[in-house]
Formats: structure tokens, sequence, C-alpha cells
């Protein structure tokens, strides 16, 4: 066993254990930071496929902007676990009896003699092949159709979003830019004259 | 030639794309309430589809984007379907939507881009253009579901929809990958080659298509994995029930066909004998359980659990005949479902949903002829001659029983007859029942006519379904490679 195998175990391991402790842990803050070591477990293992552009992305993009984001809900919400959890031990027995036949099955079939084997030598590249020129590369030639649809797919994202949350009520206070351009000082500030008359002096 | 002509199989998704944006910008605009402008506009933009796909048409099968598309006369077939059904159901719903406060841009939007989205599906030949076609339909159809936001019910709806159909779409990408590590590659045609050279390991092969079927399955609501569509069905508005139940079956016909038979054909001998189980238990379940609802679209739902077992057979018949008889099954029952659904939105009013089967009793009364198109489509539901169902399910009886599956055959006959009770039930109900209310049905000329039209073309059909039935099989004999 290479350097690199044990790396690759070592990564997978984490990764199972923090995906586990994602959805057992009591505390949601807890899962989400879980879910930011399941995030970083997987992008090691990345870099050991040689996908050194995709790996930092998922560092950035998913620990560094949606987990930030996401914890934000998550303590932003006043979170009831326990009224979340009634009836999971009632299912429980049933759900843990299918998962480990599913379990059971997948390991047979995946690590039965006649699946191993199938492993493919690929070639290592040299040092200066460049993962993230030849990402560009793909995307904008043979990608292209797949590379535009994900585009629409955000697009839809963005209009579900926007029409989903944007709510028009009346009597609410907003800006009205127009109004606050065009406003003039005379229409803020009244200058009223008043009769100089001498006050009687109280303070005595 | 330049690029650009080299594109013309894809000018319909490149023109629908365009026209989508233009409309979401002149949506902006409109200030009148009906939305007359953005409605002509979607119209128009339907009709332009229709033209463009008839322009394009080549006979033979073209490859585009390296092979991530791919244009032939079932995708023709089927992409001109779905123009008619989505224009019928914009039709249907204009003024249900008005009254509820729903017909707005973003709901017309969204149903371009899930229209979108089903033509990726029916012209993908690439495991990567099928799944971000089926996204893209999903992620439309979620957010239509859930545009009635202060609706509990729609809510809920929308919940189960989304986090099932996020977990189908786990299965699916999950299979997809084992067999992606089987063959090496995404593409459909290499694939099926793979598997033909004995390239690929068979056991992991059979390993990933478990998972690809269950998330199918997922999609087309068969049973056991059934459950969201009673839900969503009741709780969604009508006019995306509309949707869900028309349009997209016929992008999941073909996905269905060239995921299964145009890549692992070879697999058959694994994948027909879990169609045989869906296909049973969908029927099975579809069937009985709709007996029991007292709710129309609920009921429905049920049914089109038992429509798809039905669909299946002819799939799992395999064969020309098999293929092209699902084909005419799949596009007779988008048809029905619409009618059916039309109904619904045109008897309901503001504030009034006809979503009860207490809202057909004594229909004959309040309008014969609205309840004689029901009649029809009750009929053709049940597979009544010389309605199209009858024809549809008798097509692909033909095809399982020239397989020699007659206990099959025998099955969904019987599955068929307690069927028919439930549909034979709602014209008891139109014609021997007294109204529950006489609130006079006011009935817009547009939907008036197309309902006509809906019901017609199912007993016309029915009478005549040679040329269509043609049609189905030259599509899938042209367009599918049977090895």
């Amino acid at each position: 066993m290479n350097l690199e195998t044990l790396m690759f175990y070592l990564l997978s391991a984490l990764t199972v254990f923090a995906a586990l402790r994602v959805i057992t842990s009591r505390n949601p803050v807890h899962a989400a930071l879980f879910l930011v070591l399941a995030f970083f477990s997987t992008a090691g293992i990345w870099m050991l496929l040689e996908a050194e552009f995709l790996a930092l992305t998922l560092v950035l993009v998913y620990v560094g902007a949606v987990m930030v984001l996401f914890l934000f809900v998550v303590m932003m919400l006043d979170i009831n676990l326990e009224r979340l959890r009634v009836g999971f031990w009632k299912w429980f027995p049933f759900a843990a009896i299918l998962a480990v036949v599913l379990l059971v099955e997948m390991v047979m079939v995946l690590g039965s003699s006649s699946t191993a084997g199938t492993n493919v030598n690929v070639a290592k590249h040299a040092a200066d092949y460049s993962n993230t020129k030849e990402l560009g590369r793909l995307i904008y030639t043979e990608y292209i159709y797949a590379f535009e649809l994900a585009a629409v797919l955000l697009l839809v994202a963005i209009i579900a979003a926007i029409a989903l949350t944007l709510r028009q009520r009346s009597g609410t206070k907003h800006q009205v830019q127009g109004d606050q351009i065009q406003v003039r000082s005379k229409d803020r500030v009244r200058i009223v004259s008043m009769p100089s008359v001498a006050r009687p002096d109280t303070r005595k | 030639m330049s690029y650009f002509s080299t594109l013309a199989p894809a000018y319909a998704e490149i023109f629908l794309l365009v026209m989508a944006c233009i409309i979401l910008i002149v949506d902006l605009f409109v200030a009148d309430r009906q939305k007359s402008a953005t409605y002509l506009l979607v119209q128009l933009t339907l009709v332009g589809l229709a033209l463009i796909t008839v322009y394009t048409y080549q006979p033979g099968i073209a490859h585009l984007f390296k092979n991530m598309f791919v244009d032939d006369l079932m995708s023709d077939v089927l992409k001109m379907l779905s123009y008619i059904s989505v224009s019928m159901i914009l039709v249907y719903s204009r003024s249900y939507l008005l009254a509820r406060g729903l017909f707005t841009g973003e709901f017309m939007v969204l149903t371009l881009f899930a229209l979108l989205g089903m033509m990726v599906m029916i012209s993908a030949s690439h495991f990567l253009s099928m799944y971000i076609g089926l996204e893209l339909m999903s992620l439309s159809l979620y957010a239509m579901v859930a545009l009635q936001r202060d609706s509990a019910v729609a809510t809920e709806a929308a919940m189960k929809y989304f986090i099932l159909g996020a977990l189908a779409s786990g299965l699916l990408l999950y299979g997809m990958s084992m067999l992606y590590g089987a063959t090496g590659t995404l593409d459909v045609n290499a694939v099926a080659a793979a598997i033909k050279h004995g390239v690929a390991n068979p056991n992991l092969l059979v390993f990933g298509l478990v998972f690809v079927v269950a998330g199918l399955a997922f999609k087309l609501g068969a049973v056991p994995f059934h459950m969201w569509v009673p839900d969503v069905y009741q709780g969604a508005p009508t006019s995306v029930v509309m949707l869900i139940g028309s349009a997209t079956k016929l992008a999941a016909f073909a996905f269905v066909m060239r995921l299964l038979v145009d890549g692992l054909q070879q697999l058959m001998i694994h994948w027909s004998g879990m169609l045989v189980i869906l296909a049973v238990l969908s029927m099975a379940v579809g069937n009985i359980s709709a007996i029991a609802q007292t709710n129309f679209k609920r009921m429905l739902a049920y049914s089109s659990i038992a429509h798809m077992g039905f669909f299946l057979l002819g799939v799992l018949s395999g064969g020309i005949d098999g293929y092209g008889a699902s084909m005419f099954y799949i596009v007779i029952y988008a048809l029905m479902s619409l009618g059916a659904f039309g109904m619904i939105t045109m008897l309901s009013r503001e504030g009034y949903e006809a979503d009860t089967l207490d809202a057909f009793k004594g229909l004959n009364q309040r309008s014969p002829w609205l309840a004689f198109m029901m009649l029809l489509l009750m009929f053709s539901m049940a597979g009544v001659p010389p309605t199209a169902g009858f024809y549809a399910k008798f097509s692909v009886l033909e095809a399982i029983i020239n397989t020699g599956h007659i206990e099959i055959a025998i099955i969904a006959v019987l599955f068929s007859l307690i069927g028919a009770y439930y549909y034979l039930r709602i014209v008891k109900l139109m014609y021997f029942d007294a109204p529950e209310s006489h609130e006079p049905i006011r009935i817009q000329p547009d939907s008036g006519l197309l309902i006509s039209f809906n019901g017609l073309a199912v007993l016309a059909l029915g009478i005549m379904p040679g040329w269509l039935m043609t049609v189905c099989a030259m599509a899938v004999q042209k367009s599918l490679l049977l090895h």
C-alpha cells in the first residue's frame, strides 16, 4: 500500500464519518460544520485524482460561500429537533433493516471477484499538465451544450426563487427613488414667519 | 456551411430559449392584469416552434454537439405533440389561473422552460444532456407547484415533490455513474457499443441498471415509487397537474426509450424483468386505490399510476410493435388526461375548485355537451370501444401476447376491468344523479371549443387509429437502433 492509497482510505473514512455525523448530530450547527468537513475531505479525494481545480472550487464555493449562508440560516431559525424527530424511532427498525440489506447487497456485488479487476490504470500526467486549462477547453468545446443548459438551469432557479419569495404587500414602507430625486428643498422645509413678540419671562 | 447552419436540428431549442428570455423581459412592461400580451406571445412562440420543427425536418438521424443531441423522427413527433399539449394547457387554464391570481408572467415563462427541459430530454443521447434536461423540467415544475404560496396543500405538495424528485435524481445519477464506471463513456450509443463488445463488466452494469430503473420509475410514478403522485396531483394547481400529467409523460417516454432501448438494449433480459414487477404492481395499486377516492384529482392520480403500468407493459414487450404501442398509449393518455383536467378547470370558478366527485353530479342537466365530452374521456380512460383508449390498450396487449406473456396480459385485462368501475362511476354521477348546485357553468369560447376538439379527437382516434399508430411505429422504427 503506497502513500496515495493510504491517503485515499483515510480521506474516504473521514468523509463517511462526517456524512454520518451530519445526519446524527443533535445540534444543527454541528451538523453544518460536519458537512464542511465532508466537503473538505472530498476535496482531498479529488486532489488525489489530479482534479486540482475542482477540488479548489469545491472548497471555495461550497465551504466558503454556500456553507456560510447555510450556517446563517441555521442559526437564525429556531429549529426544534425533538419535534422533527417524532416518529423517528418508530420507523427506525424498518429503515435500518432496509439499509443493511441494501448495503450487504452492494458490498456483495461490488466486492465480488468478478467485479474486481475492472480498475483501469490511468496514465499519470506530466507536471506541466494544466487541469484548469483542460477543463476550460472542454467546457467551451465538447460540452458547450451541457454548459449552456446548466446556465439555463441557474436562470430557472433565479426565476423560481424570485417568483416564490417576492411579495408585493400593500402598506409596506419602501423607498421610491424617482420621488426622492425629484424632491426639492422647499417641499421639505417650510419657513414660517412668526411675529416677534417678546415672551413673558417665566424664569423668575 | 457556416457554423450556424450546422445547428439546424437544434433551431427549435435555441428559438425557445431566446423567446423565453424575451418574454421574461417583455412581461415586466405588461401592466394589464390579464396578461393578454404575454399570453399571446407565448402562444405565438409555440406556433413558431411547430413551424421550425416542420421546416428543419430531415429524414435521417442527425447528431449534434458531440453526440449530446440527437434529431430523429421520434424526437420531431414527440416535440410537436409537446407543443400542442402545452398550448392546450394554456388555453384551458387561462381563466382558471386568472381567478386564482396565478396567471403571471412567471407561470408562463416557467412553463416554457419546462417545455425546453422536455425538448432536451426528448433529444438527448448522452447521460449528461438527459440529466440536465430532466432537472430543467423538474425544477420548473417544482416551482410551479409551489406558486400558489398561500395554500398549505400546494406547499406541502411542492415539498414532497421536490424532496422525492431530488431522491429520484440521486438514484438515477448513481446508476448512471455505475454505467459510466463499467463502460467508460456517457454517450448512449457508445455505451451500447461497449456492452455489445463485452468490454463492460456485466455485474457492474446490472448494478447500475437497478438504480437507473428505480430512478425512472420514480419519475414515471410507478409502484413502489409512486407515493408522491396522489399528493402532488391533489395539492398542485390543476393547470400544473395538467402539465405533469400530459407533456412530461411524453418526455418520460423518450427518456425511457433512449436510456433503456438505445443504450441498454443488450440488458433487456434484466430490465424487462424489473419492468414486469413495476407494471403489475402499478396496475394493481393504481386501479384498486382509485376506487376508494372521493377527490377527482386524487382519483386521476391513481389512474395515472395504473396507466403508467400499462405503458410499461408495451416497453417490456420490446420490438417495433411494443415500442410503437407504448408510444401510441402515452400519446393517447396525454390527450385523455388533458381533457379530464381541462374539465376540472372549466367547472371551477373563483373560490371554488371542482375537484370532488360530487362536482360531477348531474352535469348532464347543467350542461349536456360537457357531460357528453366527459363521457367520451372517461370511456376512453376505461378502454371502452370505440374510443382511442380501447385501441391503445388493445395494441399494448397485442404486443405483450406476441411475446408469449399471456399471463401478464390476463392480469392487465383483469385490472383494467376493476379500473372501469371508477371511470364509469363518473358517468353514472353525471347522468343519473341530481346536481348539487345549479350555478350556471360559464365557459370561455376558446376552452369550450378546445374541450369539444379534445373529446371528439378521443372518439375519432378510436375509430381511425391507423394513421397515428403508423406514425408511432414509423417514429420508433426510424429512430431507435434496434440491435
